[in-house]
């Protein structure tokens, strides 16, 4: 009990600490496939250190909800860190909240971040929170249709019960999965504030979405943020890893697969870094109202996903 | 000495309920004071029909019998684990209320406040009877009360038109709902004449009826109560009559009164009827998302805030009904366990909706008063003068969107969990049914989230949209009491909702006849076994609260906590004003975008060489323009042709009556 208590720590820090990494390591590929010089991969931490040295600056008006919405989006995402297997598959902590309990983590997360948009009353804000809760509507829901995919084959919504189920079956293909694959996919662009959904890079009012909700913040509470966002992006890769692609990662008890299910780990996030550039590259942003279809289609698909695994599976 | 029965003690409750509003009636002309210290005993009283019902839960029925009504018809009461869960339901949302009433109606109104607190304990107190009634007779009575009661409630300020002609909607469809109700009290009672006794409900309890009286029966049931619950398609009265009663009186109706006609589907479904078929629950479960979807993108377009709650509460509504559909076909199904999942979350979510729809209700009442207006266009930046509001408004609001660790979670937590648990029913196209059943759930709940940042984040955050918001006074200590209250309800019901599964379990055996098993672990809720799902909500806050605590501690000391005021990012154009914010209609632009095909909009757009120009947009509800309309045209027509036999002269009549007599010796020979 002991050990996985230390293991569940490890493994959430070991997330915290290396989830700059590969949004540098996403960035760095960007800029390959784009044919220009890229950034050094320690980019992002460079970014948080300058941003924590300086002085916050904060508008007259903003009440206390909006210096308490950096810390809680860090910890709402600090937490899904702590839930998903990534390394090892007997984490304490996971009894505590399920799958449908991490869709709604990630919700409560951006509940607060876009209360704290609207916070300070300026155009910008209130749009962004608009639209981050327009891009919500519908991929919360189809992110907990993927979960429901993958928990109607286990028979469980505890997430090590779901990768347990499917790493050591004998490989079986599900073709609800290939369908709630896609969906997630399409569900991680979005929530990630990713192209073709969002631009990351960009501060264009027509364009952006996230940006926008977290223009007012400014030096640590900004720094939270972007620690936050790449957590978020270390945590909705590992998220995928886990239902897709689970072999390496540790059964319960066998700590001497640690090392492995480590470089596994590496080597899947290397490989999803490099695809989310290149698929990043090759799209183009849609227009905010092509964004419902966008996620209607990822909707659909988990839907269909669990529909298939009635019709072809039960 | 023997201790009193519980029902004795309900009813006691329900005696002082009537005392204390009569009460104050008499003695609110000479001590306009009086009314404070009568909601607040009406407070207490709530507070211990909620004991009364907790000490209850799990003990065997007990019944009463209540000499008045008329002769040789006497009041059958009885009280079992099923009502007992909506007594405790009843009285702790009712003594939050209360306790904010006591602040709110002192402070005066329109009606005066003696009338007010008798028509509000009489509602409390029929609220109460209806759970209590064992036969037709008596449920009526407290039916038709509770009625009448709200109705005098909703029209309080009956001077403003609107107010009247929502009063009159309400009315209407209260008794159109109640004369369906009659009629299946009528079939239930199995047609035998000369049956003295027939309309108790043990007699119906004991009745043999073929499945096609039981679905009469059902159907009936499901229409009358359903324009009670706002089922879609009898919803309209409820954005009309919420907004319009005061909001104490709002939260009253939307938190405990929607519940009794819960508690009246399940008493018929599952107390008087002796089968259950799969189809009815096929029936309610589909209703009940449509309108549950219905009401959640009703709810996007609103800038009424009092709507945008009743809007809400149909969406709500509509959930708990699908849960109800989903432990109806369950038990059709034969399978026990799951039926109880579904009830379990079906009962939770009414007691979670009572806590937080009151305390969101009492919250608008506050900014109402602080400000005077519903309308969220003109609002805006609250929560620096009305702190205490904002931050208990704030729990309902996140407890309202689904999100953990709060109550509203838990309740959707375990209705996913129902419909995830279908393992293969017996009728394949419910297999079909239940993921697009359980897409639609998590659709609207994702729904209530933005529409709960909407209401939330126009009202209380940003800049105030009108200069005189800034005098907005804080609510009294009584009314910061009453939410405070509600709020920790929600928190509660959030945080140990293993607890909460163990309490009401009773009412859950007592319909499904299983129980969900919770392990004897309080901390940990697990319907089935801890392997295929579990939910700790304590941990959960603990971990988050210590997450907090570690990075706020590690970032001020690593680096330090300096802080600098500035004005906001102009973008380069120094005009900006606070109506350059989202108003209520920009922040729902959006989802009337979307969903455009629900709903008939109607703008009206400026001219491009007006001087003042004006900008109208308003989303109506098509249902009210496709059903009532229609209905209100035939009604109209027909007693335009009855209305030709009606002359006015007395001749023609006397002539009427003497065809008539004529006409019966004939026909009676």
């Amino acid at each position: 009990m002991s050990a996985g208590i230390l293991l569940q720590i490890a493994q959430t820090l070991l997330a915290i600490l290396l989830a700059p990494l590969l949004l540098g390591w996403t960035n760095q590929c960007r800029a390959w496939l784009q044919g220009r010089g890229a950034p050094p991969i320690t980019q992002p931490y460079r970014n948080l250190r300058r941003l924590f040295h300086k002085d916050a600056v904060i508008a007259h008006n903003a009440s206390p909800l909006f210096r308490f919405a950096p810390y809680m989006k860090f910890a709402c995402m600090a937490l899904a860190a702590g839930i998903v297997p990534m390394i090892a598959n007997d984490l304490p902590f996971s009894p505590a909240a399920d799958a449908i309990a991490l869709v709604g983590v990630f919700a409560l997360a951006r509940v607060f971040l876009a209360l704290a948009a609207m916070d300070i009353g300026t155009a910008f804000g209130s749009l962004g929170a608009r639209r981050e809760m327009l891009v919500a509507f519908l991929a919360e829901p189809a992110l907990l249709m993927v979960f429901f995919t993958a928990s109607l084959i286990s028979q469980s919504t505890a997430l090590p019960q779901i990768v347990a189920t499917l790493a050591h079956k004998e490989f079986a293909i599900y073709p609800s999965l290939a369908f709630a694959g896609v969906a997630f996919w399409m569900v991680s662009v979005a929530e990630n504030a990713r192209i073709p959904v969002d631009n990351p890079t960009t501060h264009l009012e027509l364009t952006m979405i996230h940006e926008a909700m977290i223009l007012e913040y400014s030096a640590r509470h900004l720094a939270l943020i972007e620690w936050a966002v790449a957590l978020k992006l270390f945590t909705y890769s590992a998220l995928g890893i886990a239902l897709f692609l689970p072999w390496g990662i540790a059964p319960a008890g066998n700590y001497g697969a640690l090392p492995l299910a480590l470089l596994a780990l590496f080597a899947k996030l290397a490989v999803g870094g490099f695809a989310l550039a290149f698929l990043e590259a090759i799209n183009a942003k849609v227009r905010l109202f092509r964004v419902p279809e966008f996620l209607g289609t990822a909707f659909l698909l988990a839907v269909l996903g669990m529909l298939v695994h009635f019709l072809l599976e039960a | 000495m023997t201790l009193p029965l519980s029902i004795d003690l309900l009813m006691l409750a329900a005696l002082f309920w009537l005392l204390l509003g009569v009460a104050g009636l008499v003695l609110a002309p000479r001590r306009p004071g009086v009314s404070k210290p009568v909601f607040l005993l009406g407070a207490a009283i709530g507070v211990l029909v909620g004991v009364t019902a907790l000490a209850f839960l799990g003990s065997g029925p007990e019944t009463a019998v209540l000499l008045i009504g008329l002769p040789d018809l006497p009041f059958h009461l009885r009280l079992d684990n099923l009502s007992a869960v909506f007594a405790l339901l009843l009285g702790f949302a009712a003594a939050g209320i209360s306790l904010y009433a006591a602040g709110y109606f002192h402070l005066g109104g329109e009606s005066p406040p003696g009338t007010l607190g008798l028509a509000y304990h009489l509602f409390l107190a029929s609220m109460l009877m209806v759970l209590l009634a064992d036969d037709a007779y008596a449920f009526m009575v407290a039916w038709e009360l509770m009625a009448l009661s709200s109705y005098f409630l909703v029209t309080t300020d009956h001077k403003i038109p609107e107010i009247r002609q929502a009063g009159f909607l309400y009315l209407l469809m209260a008794h159109v709902g109640a004369i369906s109700l009659l009629l299946c009290f009528g079939v239930l009672q199995g047609g035998e004449v000369g049956n003295m006794n027939g309309y108790t409900f043990g007699s119906m309890r004991q009745a043999q009826m073929t499945p096609f009286w039981s679905s009469v029966a059902f159907l009936l049931a499901l229409f009358g109560f359903g324009a009670k619950a706002g089922l879609v398609p009898m919803h309209v009265w409820l954005p009309e009559a919420h907004p319009a009663a005061p909001s104490p009186v709002s939260a009253l109706m939307s938190g405990i009164m929607l519940k009794t006609a819960i508690y009246g589907l399940l008493r018929v479904t599952f107390g008087l009827l002796n089968i259950q078929l799969a189809w009815w629950g096929t029936l309610t479960l589909a209703l009940g998302l449509i309108t549950a979807l219905y009401g959640v993108i009703f709810a996007a377009v609103q800038s009424d805030m009092k709507r945008l709650l009743a809007w809400s509460s149909i969406e709500n509504i509509g959930i708990i009904l699908a849960g109800f559909g989903l432990s109806v076909i369950f038990t059709a199904d034969g399978k026990g366990g799951l039926a109880a999942l579904a009830m379990t979350a079906t009962l939770y979510h009414a007691i979670n909706h009572a806590f937080f729809k009151g305390l969101l209700f009492v919250g608008t009442g506050s900014v109402l008063h602080a400000t005077g207006t519903r309308l969220m266009g003109g609002l805006g930046g609250l929560i620096r003068f009305m702190p205490w509001t904002a931050w208990l408004t704030l729990v309902g609001v996140l407890a309202i969107a689904g999100l953990p660790p709060l109550n509203g979670f838990v309740s959707e937590w375990l209705l996913l969990q129902a419909f995830l648990f279908t393992p293969g029913l017996h009728q394949n196209y419910l297999n079909m049914v239940i993921p697009i059943a359980a897409a639609t759930v998590a659709l609207a709940a994702a729904l209530a989230a933005y529409v709960m940042v909407k209401f939330y984040g126009v009202i209380f955050l940003g800049q105030p949209r009108d200069p005189s918001l800034v005098k907005a006074r804080e609510a009294g200590w009584l009314q910061r009491l009453g939410m405070l209250w509600l709020a920790a309800g929600c928190v509660l019901l959030g945080l140990v909702p293993a607890l909460v599964v163990d309490e009401i379990a009773p009412a859950v055996k007592q319909l499904t006849g299983q129980v969900l098993v919770t392990q004897g672990n309080w901390l940990l809720l697990a319907p089935v076994n801890a392997d295929r799902a579990s939910y700790a909500p304590l941990i959960f806050f603990v971990v988050v609260l210590a997450v907090l605590g570690l990075v706020f501690f590690a970032v001020r000391r690593l680096y330090h906590g300096r802080v600098r005021r500035a004005d906001p990012w102009d973008c380069g154009y120094p005009e900006q004003t606070a109506r350059m914010q989202d108003s209520a209609e920009g922040f729902g632009q959006p989802i009337r975008q979307v969903f455009e095909t629900f709903m008939r909009v109607e703008r009206e757009t400026p001219d491009p060489f007006e001087r003042k120009p004006q900008y109208q947009g308003a989303s109506l509800d098509q249902i009210w323009f496709l059903v009532y309309q229609p209905i209100a045209r035939m009604v109209d027509w027909l007693s335009a042709q009855v209305g030709r036999i009606q002359h006015g002269r007395i001749q023609w009549y006397l002539i009427y009556s003497f065809a008539t007599l004529i006409f019966l010796l004939v026909w009676t020979r």
